[in-house]
């Protein structure tokens, strides 16, 4: 298919504007262009087709099961979208004063009380744009709350390979060194080495709580208090709060500062641009250091206000402030008892279909999961050279998205299912008997499998070829 | 699974080729790279780099991951396989012709691993 660059055609274009009824201004030169954007010129119609085509290519939630482990691929409810599309939301300014924009702000305030709530924490930022920021924000949190006090010798953040990917790399980009800690064979925390890790040194520790591996970490309190005792500060990772929220709270975990993913828990769109939302919560010590511009209620109503020793902005304003909008309609709409309830649900989900699965497909962990587990399928490669990457590829040719692959990487061979709260028992039913014959057909005809997928719009891609060159740019 | 009888090897999958001049060629068992997939990047150390036993040389990245590749043996690096920089691919094809690094006066440890170990270690580890 072609680009939409390769479908421009030179003064085309779809804009019929009004004769100008207003003397028109001109830009002073200095601040002009010197030459146009070169941007595609199109009619609407094409246009239209253009975008229609390549969602017919796509695969989102919309089209089928998508039980992307880690990711939290929930149904995005319309309602949220309705909400976002309020014109009191989109027709603001960021610089807009205060007192006109008071809507806006409640929704910040309000979304800051009930995240608060949920997660056990007393003030809350939203300025980060997705997980991976919020992991950089509430690490300089961290990073200021040791500085502020006079503390240089603590360096160092603990990361246990049951934690969530992007840590160690969140911890290098905020200028800390990275010490791993090996899970036990239980695929939880080794607590020994836990006690041997930690020092002087240590400025915290980054852990996700149900881990990596879709287990719930029994020893957490424990976790944070050999933590605290050293001196350090305790970071969740909320990528995995779908599992608890509204049953368990960090908080109450021993963890001082959370971010969690907008985007998967409180079900607004991803993957593909999204935008995310990765708003940082803290306990009460560090919120002299949150990200300028917090929302505060005044005598006047609501009000911004920044913090006394603020690490400073990390996104221009209030971050992607609609999709605080439609999490705060998803919390509004589920309400005390809907939050736990889709927590539970999601839980029971990820349990059913894995006892439906576990007499073929080795378990990474026999235990009872949370709201992910993960497949090992060293044994099935060994036996037949169908790997976890041919079970995926066979998945696509049955209308269901891979679950992630090879990843943890403490199992070699890792398909991590997360089918989450929103799929029914027939949706589920239907991918497990999908599954059961995937695995009948990598015994029987093992070719078929390594040729997969044969059903989609591409093939195999190269992977090899997408990561030394990749083509970032058109033209070339 | 290859694993020539001539090599050591260490429990982190790297092997160690001791050549007649008394060096030593360090690389990535063919186990390694098979459970690494297809690798599209390498880092390696530069020529006079120190490198000790059981400390990180460099890294590999493969389509699913990077990966730290540990030091078999202590020394100075004499020489790096600069070919793999731009063909990374070579190890998945040919991993014992595919070195990493020459080092001098390697310090081999007594307790680096012979072919024959390190296939039943493989079983061990499933």
């Amino acid at each position: 298919m072609k680009l939409i660059f390769e479908k421009s055609v030179e003064g085309r274009s779809c804009s019929i504007l009004p004769p100008c009824d207003v003397p028109a201004a001109e830009l002073p030169t200095a601040l002009a262009r010197d030459k146009a954007p070169d941007l595609p010129r199109l009619c609407e119609n094409d246009i239209s087709r253009h975008y229609t085509q390549l969602a017919r290519r796509t695969r989102g939630v919309n089209g089928g099961f998508y039980p992307l482990g880690s990711c939290t691929m929930k149904y995005n409810p319309k309602v949220n979208e309705v909400a976002a599309a309020l014109p009191g939301f989109t027709d603001v300014h960021p610089l807009q004063p205060a007192h006109t924009v008071q809507g806006c702000l409640e929704v910040l305030a309000l979304a800051e009380q009930y995240l608060c709530e949920i997660t056990g924490m007393d003030a809350m930022t939203f300025q980060p744009a997705a997980g991976a920021h919020g992991e950089y924000t509430g690490l300089l949190l961290i990073k200021a709350y040791h500085e502020h006090r006079g503390d240089a010798a603590r360096t160092k953040i603990i990361v246990p390979d049951s934690a969530h990917g992007t840590n160690p790399a969140s911890a290098a980009m905020a200028g800390f060194s990275v010490v791993n800690v090996p899970s036990a064979p239980n695929g939880c925390v080794d607590l020994e080495k836990l006690r041997e890790a930690v020092g002087p040194d240590t400025a915290g520790l980054m852990l996700t709580n149900p881990n990596t591996v879709g287990l719930f970490d029994e020893n957490i309190l424990e976790i944070t208090r050999i933590i605290h005792e050293a001196g350090g500060l305790n970071y969740y990772d909320g990528a995995n709060l779908n599992a608890v929220m509204g049953v368990a709270r960090p908080g109450d975990m021993g963890f001082d500062v959370v971010h969690l993913n907008l985007h998967k828990t409180f079900s607004t769109p991803h993957g593909g641009g999204g935008p995310g939302s990765g708003p940082v919560g803290c306990k009460e010590l560090l919120r002299p250091f949150l990200p300028k511009e917090s929302v505060a209620q005044g005598p006047d109503g609501y009000a911004l206000e920044d913090q006394p020793c603020s690490v400073g902005r990390v996104k221009e304003f209030y971050g992607n402030f609609l999709v605080v909008v439609k999490a705060l309609a998803y919390i509004i709409t589920l309400g005390r008892e809907g939050i736990p309830q889709a927590a539970k649900h999601a839980v029971l989900n990820a349990n059913y279909m894995m006892e439906c699965l576990k007499d073929l497909y080795d378990m990474a962990y026999d235990a009872r999961c949370m709201h992910e587990f993960v497949m090992d399928l060293g044994r099935l490669k060994g036996e037949t050279g169908v790997s976890a990457m041919d079970i995926a590829k066979g998945l696509l040719d049955n209308g269901i998205h891979p679950p992630t692959m090879y990843f943890p990487l403490i199992v070699h061979e890792a398909l991590m299912v997360e089918p989450t709260e929103t799929e029914s028992k027939e949706t589920i039913d239907e991918a497990v008997e999908v599954l059961r014959r995937l695995y009948s057909q990598a015994q029987e005809d093992p070719e078929s499998l390594h040729q997969a997928p044969v059903t989609t719009v591409v093939r195999r891609l190269d992977e090899v070829g997408a990561a030394r060159h990749p083509k970032l740019i058109f033209p070339q | 699974m290859n694993i020539p009888s001539q090599l050591k090897y260490s429990k982190s999958h790297e092997w160690v080729e001791i050549l007649a001049d008394g060096s030593a060629r360090v690389g990535l068992t063919d186990h390694a790279q098979d459970a690494l997939g297809d690798l599209v990047f390498v880092n390696l150390p530069q020529a006079g780099d120190p490198v000790a036993a059981g400390e990180v040389l460099g890294d590999v990245e493969s389509v699913k991951a990077v990966s730290d590749v540990y030091s078999p043996v202590s020394g100075t690096v004499a020489e790096i396989n600069e070919t793999l920089l731009d063909a990374p691919e070579t190890i998945n094809q040919d991993p014992y012709g595919a070195w990493f690094i020459r080092v001098e006066n390697p310090e081999v440890p007594g307790d680096l691993l012979t072919a024959e170990e390190y296939e039943a270690f493989l079983a061990t580890e499933g």
